[in-house]
């Protein structure tokens, strides 16, 4: 995506202190030092900064904080910090593990993460050092797509202690963010996922035990470091505490937008902060290619919670689709794009997901076969469960998600008609 | 500990050996590839085996043409069962 995001597109247009409808937003954390804080600006925002001195406890103020891996799967970071020291501790000879801040971001709704690697480069470069000492001086990689390099070399030359860390550039596939991926793409040059019979905790880069983190994670981790766990805890919610960055996008019409939240947001106050009114929304993509549809309603964004009332938040992808737009086509071409970005190394993705491509791509062109939808939800239980990586699940978990919610446009397509222009005409 | 028979997909090229002979424990699927029998989610890919089945499988193990197959000694408690990652 070429074009520059807004962050807080409202933020120069309020001026007065937030009252009434937006007594609700969340005062920025991540982004509290503005637009392209340089080292200077940073430590004046957040005062200044002893990698060292921050990384004892940190573990276990990562634990109290309750925060979770804002990349995707929503892991425990403290559960993943401590695994990959638990691995070290065991090895006969101590092995020095590696810590890699993950700034890939091949989700292609997805631009959080090339705004904060932007503007704050500093806090998640915090972030990894704290945690590279709370894991007792563990190597250090910045992972991230070729357009955030300037700025990330930038920031690590402008600040002390940064001399050991290793810049590697992400490519741009939606797969060269999963974290084997990661490790591959360091050790080998190919960003595709690797089979993994012992965990990249026990046994990653190198064979080193290895600790791949998002760098808004990492942004995150320098917060609670600096603030500690109580102070994290005063944004969100107790089973979802903190504040998330989410890519806000919709209709053309509307502006792209990075906005961060508190967690358990409700996702209608979301789409109305990003400027959209949820009435004029049919859908709305949540977690990204691999995440869900929902209608905007009364869902919260959290990790955790019963799914006709949460929805989980993901890599913070949002993406709303207009009242005209067919949700069956507009699927079928996410699905088609995620076919077409199997890495092809596993049997049942690189045959099953063209294959459930090709049935949805049939509906949305208005086949009147009433055997394609039962097809489509037989492949997709087929693949889930078996690949390197859950590519195939994620796949499978978007389509079964648009069987349900627009599960009155498959009728209709099935009947010979579409809600949406372009479609098959009534 | 449960012994898991771990198949690594990118190795793996449908060659039907391992459904062979572990009928009750694999099945194949549209395309020839393996797969487990009843079992949902990451027991997909190590699949949780019976005491009676563990000989097959090394003997599966032994004779997969691509080496995709391993055994896996896990204790399956629900921490387990969530991967961190993508």
């Amino acid at each position: 995506m070429s074009q520059t995001h807004d962050i807080h597109p409202q933020a120069g247009r309020t001026g007065a202190p937030s009252i009434g409808a937006h007594s609700n937003r969340q005062e920025p954390r991540l982004l509290a030092a503005g637009t392209d804080a340089a080292w200077t600006r940073h430590l004046d925002t957040f005062g200044p900064w002893e990698p060292q001195a921050a990384a004892a406890g940190l573990l276990e103020a990562l634990a109290a904080a309750g925060l979770t891996g804002r990349g995707g799967a929503a892991f425990e970071t403290w559960r993943k910090a401590s695994a990959t020291a638990g691995s070290v501790r065991k090895g006969l000879l101590a092995a020095r593990p590696v810590v890699i801040a993950n700034g890939a971001e091949g989700e292609p709704l997805s631009f959080k993460d090339r705004t904060l690697l932007a503007h704050a480069p500093h806090l998640v470069i915090d972030g990894l050092l704290v945690l590279a000492a709370a894991l007792g001086g563990a190597g250090m990689y910045v992972y991230a797509p070729a357009p955030s390099l300037p700025r990330v070399r930038e920031a690590l030359n402008e600040r002390p202690g940064t001399r050991r860390v290793r810049v590697v550039e992400a490519p741009g596939t939606f797969i060269a963010g999963e974290s084997s991926a990661v490790v591959n793409m360091i050790a080998n040059g190919t960003a595709v996922p690797l089979d993994q019979r012992r965990r990249l905790s026990e046994s990653g880069l190198n064979g080193r035990p290895t600790l791949v983190v998002n760098v808004e994670t990492l942004a995150q981790v320098a917060l609670i470091a600096r603030y500690g766990p109580l102070w994290f805890r005063k944004a969100g919610t107790a089973t979802d505490p903190g504040t998330r960055l989410v890519s806000v996008s919709g209709p053309a019409s509307v502006r792209d937008v990075v906005l961060e939240v508190p967690g358990g947001a409700g996702l209608s106050p979301v789409l109305r902060e990003a400027g959209m009114d949820p009435a004029a929304v049919s859908a709305v993509l949540v977690g990204g290619y691999h995440g869900r549809w929902v209608r905007p309603g009364a869902h919260v964004l959290s990790p955790a919670g019963p799914t006709g009332s949460t929805v989980r938040p993901g890599a913070g992808v949002i993406h709303a689709l207009d009242l005209q737009t067919c949700g069956i086509q507009a699927t079928a071409r996410i699905l088609s794009y995620l076919a077409a970005e199997s890495a092809r190394q596993c049997g049942p993705c690189m045959f099953g997901l063209p294959a459930m491509a090709s049935i949805l791509d049939r509906v949305a062109g208005g086949e009147r076969n009433h055997r394609l939808v039962p097809e489509l939800d037989r492949l997709g239980r087929l693949v889930s469960g078996r690949g390197a990586c859950r590519h195939p699940e994620g796949t499978a978990g978007l389509v079964a998600s648009a069987m349900e919610v627009f599960a009155a446009d498959f009728r209709a397509h099935l009947s010979g008609y579409c809600a949406g222009p372009g479609g098959v005409a009534a | 500990m449960t012994t898991h028979l771990h198949i690594d997909w990118t190795s793996c090229d449908g060659r039907g050996l391992c459904a062979e002979l572990l009928p009750g424990v694999l099945d194949r699927d549209d395309w020839g590839y393996p797969v487990a029998r009843g079992k949902t989610g990451q027991d997909r890919t190590d699949v949780p085996l019976r005491e009676a089945d563990r000989e097959a499988a090394r003997e599966a193990v032994l004779l997969c043409p691509k080496l995709a197959l391993g055994l896996v000694e896990r204790t399956p408690p629900e921490a387990d069962r969530r991967r961190p990652g993508r």
